[in-house]
């Protein structure tokens, strides 16, 4: 680990006006000291902002939630209210990391958590988002849990977040502060596709800080399902955050997030689109499906993803159905 | 010394260094108290095949911290250890990525770990060839196969007698290379007093490890004392000395001071050894009755470009089941990769993946009961060597195993047991193990209190061989437990084998009792017994440990997950003398079976030469969640002919046969045979 | 800096870099967390920071200045670890002071009703088997005794 200065702050404005160049928010730490370990992240400088006043959930007008960046996981996924009016974000919480690493992991670093590829964790070998034209060793080599949606010739990555799929199908709002001011990010809009600026993760500018997420309306009809290569503690092959509302035997309002497939978590608007009115049965969920997978470029080892979100996406909005 | 002491063998005694680990005062090897102790950190080459020039440390970025940088042109020269891989930093030559070649050593150990990343390494790469394919051209039959047996054996025409059955089945599996992974990494701290050195090591055998670095640096091996008191598993890859210890010492020599190595978790994945992959070719031949008229069984393994590392994968179906026409081969090439070693029954457990799986195979060709095809092969005496089983009760544990498991009216076609989005199906396979002990060496000494001390330089690695070796000295003097003192972990104590192949308690245990018993004989205070002459007149052949392996699978046909219900084990493996560990023991073996069945798998990108998920996020092994219903038992069995215990080796055993369960298991409650290990969703989904 | 561990506050002059786990086992020769991983991939070095299970190989020293650390060492004595013992939940051991602490921390969970991914959708917790299973999958042990970890958790849980 490059040496580093640490550096506590205790309010917002302090924290985002300290972060030089090669400087880097302290959250969790359950990222970033582990990448710090590895030599993939070396900043000079630590700005800790887990003293910041961002731990709080608060209930917003209209039945929303305002969820501080510093909250924990673990106390994400036990609030009350996220458990009752969010349950696909309470499932999608308990379905990652382990029990101690959701006491350390908290909202803000769980959205900027990078990709667990392989290569990009072994700074011996050559990666884009490494060093941006140094190849990606993944596309010919190991690649069965990479991308098959979105990704390009230089990155073929996947965001690794479960928290971050059920927040895509939640239609999240990201509050942002930063050198130049606040702005709110539409969660949609936070990560970005690798194209051939794969080593950007997301539309935050340097120095930008997350403050907080707001959920809209609560969306109790909802779930999170999760396919993974052991029973628990590990990192999703394929997952689905799913809401649905019906109406009269017809589809009203449906948001599909798909974790596992792209460098970001990915909303299935195709899914979406041929879904809303139709009726909901396996069979249209089926085709629903089919239409977001249309645009898969599945890799030598990964193609087994299409039926695996085909079939999670269908059995999921059944159970909502 | 006549007493009234109740025997304290085959009772559940509680492990003697129990409070020590609940409490966390065990000390393992990097946690000794060393005055002026400093860290080293390992260079390892990032390129499977080449020359390293030089070792480039960059003196804008030195650390005032780092004592040393380490490399083949500047660390003192190393004697002829009779192991490639420990002559570390002794040449420029590169056989695999990982190996160490350079070590940094610095005050402190984030210093350390920093310069380990800071130095540049010229190297000039060759092309290097890291896939293991059936069909290489340079594969060929070494002359013999671990530990000492004929890499082949054949007995009547198995050809022909495939020709002419009127069943048959031809097979290929596979099994991928496997990472022992003991949770404690592999570390050493080394302390030189003048030319004496001592280390505490991880290993599973001080005395070895001992004499390996002995040699390493031109010493007699009284001149090195190895402290492995309690040791965090081992699984095979601490059976010798690693390069950890040589490293350690090496360095400790260069900056004057203890020098304290522990490998980090990616490390272990090059550096001290792995079980091989095996790409393996099974062909049977049975009458329609299920009686087997040939069996064939061949397997394709790697080995490195520093020595021949020849594991028996197939001998294990010399002793399995009777046919007249039978063939094993094995065949080997090398590759420019970290040399294979010992992992928990190297040979047997992927062995018994090929052969078992092959058994159901037969067992559906001829829709007969999958124990009752293996009842009906079941031989007389050692099929290939005729020596009859000292003892062999592999049929009681299959029958034992269908009662408890609830196997009678097991409907034996596939895919016809469905509950909401699960099929569910039951698989059975069975077990074995060699028989083995090893010459070592006990001391004991009565107290004038009338307890007694037992010396011995046994390794306890989570066997519970401290509390057994208790137990068995207590009942040879006429002692309760208590009084008696066991001293381990030490290679100054009396000799004792390695604690692997099973053959740790046989092994100590043997020379334990002989001690106990000439001392009792003699009734002098203190007897020194060294077994190696009694066990060089036994005869090897015909000593196995058997049992059954039952497993219950659910496959979510949505996603292709596997989950185990329920598994079971049963065993023939003589005496028990600890119930409670050794059915732990068992459950051990079992659980790390499943790992091998459903998630274990070391990657290897054939163009960088190295294991890309070389850490635990992505090496899975089961967890906690894995891990459902599952239950060892034992059959009665005292084998007066193995060893005056009457025991046999438990260690390995439990994943000898339990991967192979759960595969026919996926089988029967899927109808997918899936032949290359792991079995994981993408290799079912397709065929939900 | 200042660190607060088992009641004990303890100067201690680190580098920045020293993470709490090391900071353990190096500064203060408290060795009974340990360093199984080093990435927060296995769990031996489960500790309780201001109460609560965290992996101390990611937590930064320099970071815990106002926190109390609590190690397997400032736990004894613990029913936990008699009913290790009597369960047999260990072998080599090294998973165990991990296990032990994190299992401390997971009772208070699901005393607070926290869920886990094993609790039924719009259902309380209940300490089952798989509750214990699920909760304790974030330490590994190689040895294979989760087996027997469980009904040693479950007797302390009062089931």
């Amino acid at each position: 680990m490059k040496t580093f200065e640490y550096t506590p702050a205790t309010e917002i404005g302090e924290a985002v006006g300290a972060l030089g160049p090669d400087a880097a928010f302290l959250a969790g730490g359950t990222n970033l000291v582990d990448l710090m370990k590895l030599g993939v992240a070396t900043p000079d400088t630590l700005v800790d902002i887990n003293r910041l006043p961002l731990r709080d959930v608060e209930e917003l007008p209209g039945g929303g939630l305002r969820i501080g960046a510093g909250v924990r996981n673990s106390d994400l996924a036990a609030h009350p209210v996220v458990r009752r009016d969010f349950p696909v974000l309470s499932q999608a919480l308990l379905a990652g990391a382990s029990g101690q690493l959701r006491n350390m992991a908290t909202t803000g670093g769980n959205l900027l958590q990078r990709t667990r590829c392989r290569y990009f964790m072994d700074m011996t070998k050559p990666c884009n988002k490494h060093e941006p034209g140094t190849g990606c060793p993944a596309r010919e080599g190991d690649h069965r849990n990479l991308a098959i949606l979105g990704a390009s010739e230089h990155c073929v990555a996947t965001h690794p977040s479960d928290m971050a799929v059920a927040l895509a199908a939640l239609d999240a709002t990201v509050h942002v502060t930063g050198p130049v001011g606040d702005r709110t990010v539409l969660f949609g809009d936070l990560h970005r596709l690798p194209g051939d600026t794969p080593h950007i993760d997301t539309t935050l500018e340097h120095g930008e800080l997350i403050t907080g997420v707001d959920l809209p309306a609560p969306s109790r009809n909802s779930a999170y399902r999760k396919a993974r290569d052991r029973a628990s503690y590990a990192f999703a092959v394929g997952s689905v955050a799913a809401v649905l509302d019906t109406a009269e035997g017809r589809i009203e309002n449906v948001r599909i997030a798909w974790g596992a497939v792209a460098h970001k978590p990915w909303r299935a608007t195709r899914a979406e689109e041929a879904l809303r009115g139709q009726a909901p049965t396996r069979e249209n969920f089926l085709a629903a499906a089919d239409a977001e997978l249309a645009a898969a470029e599945p890799l030598r080892d990964n193609g087994f993803k299409l039926a695996l979100l085909r079939n999670m996406t269908a059995t999921v909005l059944e159970g909502l159905a | 010394m006549t007493s009234t002491v109740e025997n304290t063998v085959g009772r559940p005694l509680g492990r003697i260094e129990g409070p020590a680990k609940v409490t966390g005062e065990a000390l393992y090897a990097a946690e000794y108290p060393v005055k002026d102790v400093t860290y080293a950190w390992v260079v390892q080459s990032p390129v499977p095949r080449g020359t390293l020039n030089a070792v480039v440390v960059d003196p804008l970025t030195e650390d005032d911290d780092v004592l040393a940088v380490l490399w083949h042109g500047n660390a003192p020269g190393l004697e002829d250890a009779g192991d490639p891989e420990l002559a570390v930093l002794q040449s420029d030559r590169i056989s695999y990525r990982g190996q160490a070649v350079a070590l940094v050593v610095a005050r402190t150990l984030e210093a350390a770990r920093r310069a380990a990343l800071e130095v540049r390494l010229d190297i000039a790469a060759e092309p290097h060839d890291a896939l293991l394919r059936a069909d290489h051209p340079e594969l060929y039959t070494p002359e013999k196969v671990n530990p000492d047996f004929p890499a082949e054996s054949r007995i009547g025409d198995v050809d022909a007698a495939l020709a002419a059955a009127p069943v048959t089945v031809d097979v290929r599996y596979e099994t991928p290379a496997l990472h022992n992974n003991p949770m404690e990494p592999h570390a050493t701290i080394a302390v030189w007093e003048g030319d004496d050195l001592l280390l505490y090591d991880s290993n599973q055998h001080g005395p070895g490890v001992a004499g390996t670095v002995a040699a390493a640096f031109g010493l007699t091996p009284d001149r090195v004392h190895v402290i492995n008191e309690h040791v965090g598993g081992g699984f095979g890859s601490k059976g010798t000395a690693r390069p950890n210890a040589v490293l350690a010492a090496l360095a400790a020599k260069v900056v004057g001071r203890p020098v304290k190595l522990a490998l980090p978790r990616q490390a272990l994945f090059s550096m001290v050894g792995y079980r091989t992959p095996t790409m393996q070719h099974i062909r049977l031949g049975a009458e329609r009755d299920g009686r087997l008229t040939a069996v064939s069984h061949e397997a394709v393994e790697q080995t490195s470009q520093l020595f021949e590392f020849a594991e028996q994968t197939t001998t294990i179906t010399r002793h399995m089941y009777a046919a007249a026409n039978r063939y094993t081969g094995h065949k080997l090439v090398r590759l420019d990769v970290p040399t294979p070693r010992w992992m928990r029954a190297p040979g047997e457990a992927p062995g018994m993946v090929g052969l078992e799986c092959a058994m159901d195979e037969l067992a559906e060709r001829l829709g007969l009961d999958p124990i009752e095809l293996r009842v009906r092969n079941e031989p007389d005496a050692e099929p290939e060597s005729g020596v009859p089983f000292s003892s062999r009760h592999y049929v009681e544990c299959l029958r034992e195993g269908a009662r408890r498991f609830g196997w009678a009216g097991r409907e034996h076609r596939p895919r016809l047991r469905r509950e909401g989005d699960w099929l569910i199906g039951t698989g059975v396979a069975g077990a074995s193990y060699p028989t083995m002990a090893q010459p070592s060496t006990a001391r004991v000494t009565l107290g004038a209190d009338g307890t007694a001390s037992v010396a011995i330089a046994a390794s306890d690695i989570g066997t519970g061989a401290r509390t057994i070796l208790t137990q068995i000295a207590a009942d040879e003097l006429g002692l309760p437990a208590s009084d008696i003192r066991m001293r381990i972990g030490d290679s100054t104590l009396p000799m004792a084998s390695v604690a692997g192949g099973s053959s740790g308690s046989a092994s100590w245990g043997w020379a334990v009792t002989e001690a106990c018993r000439e001392l009792r004989r003699t009734g002098r205070s203190e007897v020194t017994f060294d077994t190696s002459e009694l066990i060089a007149q036994q005869e090897k052949d015909g000593k196995h440990a058997f049992g059954a392996h039952f497993a219950e699978v659910r496959v979510d046909t949505v996603t292709g997950e596997v989950r185990v219900s329920r598994m079971l084990g049963v065993f023939a493996a003589g005496r028990i003398l600890n119930p409670r560990t050794a059915r732990s023991q068992f459950l051990g073996g079992m659980t790390m079976g499943m790992g091998m069945a459903l998630h274990e798998e070391g990657v290897l990108d054939s163009r960088t030469g190295d294991w890309v998920n070389h850490d635990l996020a992505e090496y899975h092994v089961p967890v906690h969640a894995d891990i459902e219903n599952i239950e060892a038992v034992w059959l009665e069995e005292h084998d007066a002919d193995v060893n005056p215990m009457g025991s046999k080796g438990i260690g390995e055993i439990g994943i000898v046969g339990s991967p192979a369960a759960i595969v026919n298991a996926v089988w029967h409650a899927t109808g997918v045979r899936v032949r290359d290990l792991p079995v994981r969703l993408d290799k079912l989904l397709p065929h939900l | 800096m200042k660190l607060a561990v088992n009641g004990v506050e303890h100067t201690l002059d680190i580098d920045p870099r020293t993470t709490l786990l090391d900071a353990l086992r190096e500064h203060l020769h408290l060795t009974g967390a340990k360093k199984g991983c080093d990435h927060g991939q296995c769990g031996a070095c489960t500790v309780l920071l201001d109460g609560r299970r965290v992996n101390s190989c990611l937590v930064l020293a320099i970071s815990q200045q106002d926190a109390e650390v609590t190690t397997i060492e400032g736990l004894s004595p613990h029913p936990l670890q008699e009913a290790f013992q009597e369960h047999d939940g260990f072998q080599c051991g090294y998973c165990t002071p991990g296990q032990i602490c994190s299992a401390a921390g997971m009772l208070d969970e699901a005393a607070k009703g926290w869920p886990s991914a094993a609790t039924p959708a719009g259902e309380e917790p209940t300490l089952s088997d798989a509750e214990i299973r699920e909760r304790m999958s974030g330490n590994l042990c190689r040895c294979g005794a989760y087996a027997n970890m469980v009904p040693a958790i479950a007797e302390v849980a009062g089931r």
